[in-house]
């Protein structure tokens, strides 16, 4: 490390101010910062800085999100050879598969995004911000693994520059990246974004007979005859044990509850993540779930799920985990953050549950309240304001 | 310098003051008919008689209205405008009045209408005032034609309902998005136009 430091310190010169390579101050700006904690002591204003900056929560998240990232590439090699016929394949041979699916799509969402945010920010002459970091592995987490990289090219550049960089860039965005970048895509193509055909990777391997690609969600969506059993990709049901570890298709961060629940418990100890929006979401989905489910219908078939299955089906823990906590789009007070979880909860069970026509309700749900947390803020604010007015009034009569 | 000054109603709502980018009337139905490149332009058409054609009316009767029931006389020369107008295309292009539907019957909405008879017509003499109708018909169907263009290419792979892309491509894997025919990306379309538009007209920037 020390001989990295004299190395690129050497360099720093000539990104200076008046160095013959100014002009890439930023770009240089941003790799230095990432590498090392800056040393500059500020001159005015507050003089007491957390050593963790930005950089290093991004970092924070991505380490968090590691187990789901390395379980979901196990998983998708799993899903394929299960499909075609071969399960027995040892471990590796199983990872490695998902590692080469996903990883064109890691580096697709990469490129353009970081390609982007470093475009921007020479233009502006801004430092670079790596808001981006989290994103780009969130990104292709949450999509199927058969999306191919040229959508999620459009996407990723869809939603930096229209839901951040016309906002003003990292930490000024009101939508989640990630989730645009998603709605983007499902709404664009909605062919390869939901569907029987896109959750499993085949890679053109002719399938079992007995194979159905569809996710739990998507096959109770789909079911007519009201409580069906989910089953996995060959036909077999589902245990429950099967489902708290994820052993079935979907997007491919999402299905494994063990590895969320790592994830939420790294976020939570480094105090990353606010346990208010986590709780209250899963106390809004468990309400809703719970509700759904003692006044069943044949009409609506995920309604006959327990509400403790319901929770861990889908993308429903990821997204209060990794998605509503963050804290650029959640709401800033104690109280909003609250409602704010309770709400998405809430609407996500509802989405799934009564609109047939989306058989996962996480994405909009985060989206929908993302729109709502500065409302939300607004009005907790205000009531805090009146009710100290009324405080004063009273003892001033 | 005068011939400059005569036809400034005419110019000027083309870019500077376009009705759309510019004074943002009209948004609804620029989001509701540019699916596609034919419709809109045959509601910039309608648009522009409806507007022309108003305009002279209300400019012409300017005097004789009475102030507090202006809006009533100026809703019933548009609406009688647009009835015309709807049966003209029922009559001559019934395919197109269909996928029009009830746009054509809520021209009378139209914000650019009333804007521009309030704005101009009710202060103008009536030739300012044609040719202030046809320059902002104009400014507004440009709008429309730049839009329904990136939408129907993208969303359909299209222009004027002609295969655009080759086939080969779809057969590459090529899919059209889905979202350009949607609402929404009418608006990212039209805010594009309006970003374009005001840095390249940097007085107009807030």
């Amino acid at each position: 490390m020390k001989g990295l430091k004299r190395n690129i310190d050497k360099i720093k010169p000539h990104f200076e101010k008046g160095g013959k390579l100014n002009k890439l101050h930023s770009v240089f700006d941003g790799f230095y910062t990432f590498l090392f904690t800056p040393n500059e002591t500020s001159r005015s204003g507050v003089h007491i800085h957390d050593g963790n900056d930005s950089k290093r929560t991004m970092i924070t998240v991505v380490i968090a999100l590691l187990p789901c990232c390395l379980f979901g590439m196990w998983n998708i090699g799993l899903q394929h050879f299960m499909a075609t016929g071969n399960p027995d394949r040892e471990f590796f041979t199983l990872f490695f598969y998902g590692f080469f699916a996903v990883l064109p799509q890691i580096l697709t969402a990469y490129i353009v995004g970081l390609g982007i945010e470093f475009i921007v920010a020479q233009m502006r002459g801004h430092e670079i911000q790596e808001g981006f970091l989290v994103s780009g592995i969130l990104i292709p987490m949450i999509c199927p693994v058969d999306t191919p990289c040229w959508m999620l090219a459009i996407a990723v550049a869809f939603a930096v520059i229209f839901a951040k960089e016309v906002f003003g860039g990292t930490g000024h965005n009101f939508l989640n990246v990630a989730l645009v970048t998603r709605a983007f895509l499902f709404f664009s193509y909605p062919s390869k974004m939901s569907g029987d055909n896109v959750f499993v990777k085949l890679g053109g391997t002719p399938a079992v007979d007995s194979y159905s690609g569809a996710t739990p969600l998507g096959q109770l969506a789909s079911s007519t005859e009201g409580a069906v059993t989910i089953t996995d990709v060959i036909g077999n049901p589902l245990s429950c044990s099967d489902i708290f570890f994820g052993l079935y298709p979907g997007s491919w961060g999402e299905t494994s509850t063990l590895c969320i629940l790592i994830g939420a418990a790294i976020l939570l100890l480094t105090g990353i993540a606010n346990w208010r929006i986590i709780l209250s979401a899963l106390a809004g989905g468990f309400c809703m779930a719970a509700v759904a489910h003692n006044w069943a219908s044949p009409l609506y078939p995920v309604s006959y799920l327990a509400p403790l299955t319901q929770l861990s089906l889908g993308g429903f823990l990821f997204a209060i985990v990794f998605m509503a906590t963050d804290p650029v789009t959640a709401c800033r007070t104690n109280p909003g953050k609250y409602i704010y979880g309770f709400l998405i909860g809430m609407t996500a069970i509802i989405i799934r549950i009564y609109n047939t026509g989306y058989p996962e309700g996480a994405m909009l749900s985060v989206l929908l309240m993302n729109c709502f947390a500065p409302l939300i803020d607004y009005c907790v604010v205000n009531m805090n304001i009146r009710r100290r007015m009324r405080r004063i009034t009273v003892k001033n009569q | 310098m005068n011939l400059k000054k005569t036809f400034l109603p005419l110019f000027n709502p083309l870019s500077k003051d376009n009705p759309v980018i510019v004074q943002v009337l009209g948004i609804c139905s620029a989001l509701a008919v540019t699916a596609k490149i034919e419709p809109a332009l045959v509601m910039t058409i309608s648009v522009t008689a409806v507007l022309a054609l108003a305009n002279v009316i209300i400019s012409l009767m300017r005097n004789t209205i009475p102030s507090s029931i202006r809006i009533i006389v100026q809703l019933v020369v548009v609406a009688a405008l647009v009835v015309v107008v709807d049966q003209v295309l029922k009559a001559w292009n019934y395919e197109i009045s269909k996928a029009l539907s009830v746009f054509i019957g809520l021209i009378i909405t139209n914000c650019i209408i009333m804007g521009r008879l309030e704005a101009f017509a009710l202060n103008n003499r009536p030739w300012p005032a044609f040719l202030d109708g046809i320059g902002n018909g104009i400014g507004y169907g440009i709008i429309l034609v730049i839009v329904s263009f990136f939408r129907e290419l993208f969303g359909s792979g299209t222009l004027f309902g002609c295969q655009v892309f080759p086939q080969w491509w779809y057969d590459a894997g090529y899919q059209n998005n889905g979202m350009m025919i949607l609402p929404p990306m009418a608006l990212i379309v039209t805010a594009c136009i309006i970003w374009a538009h005001r840095s390249f007209n940097k007085d107009l920037q807030e």
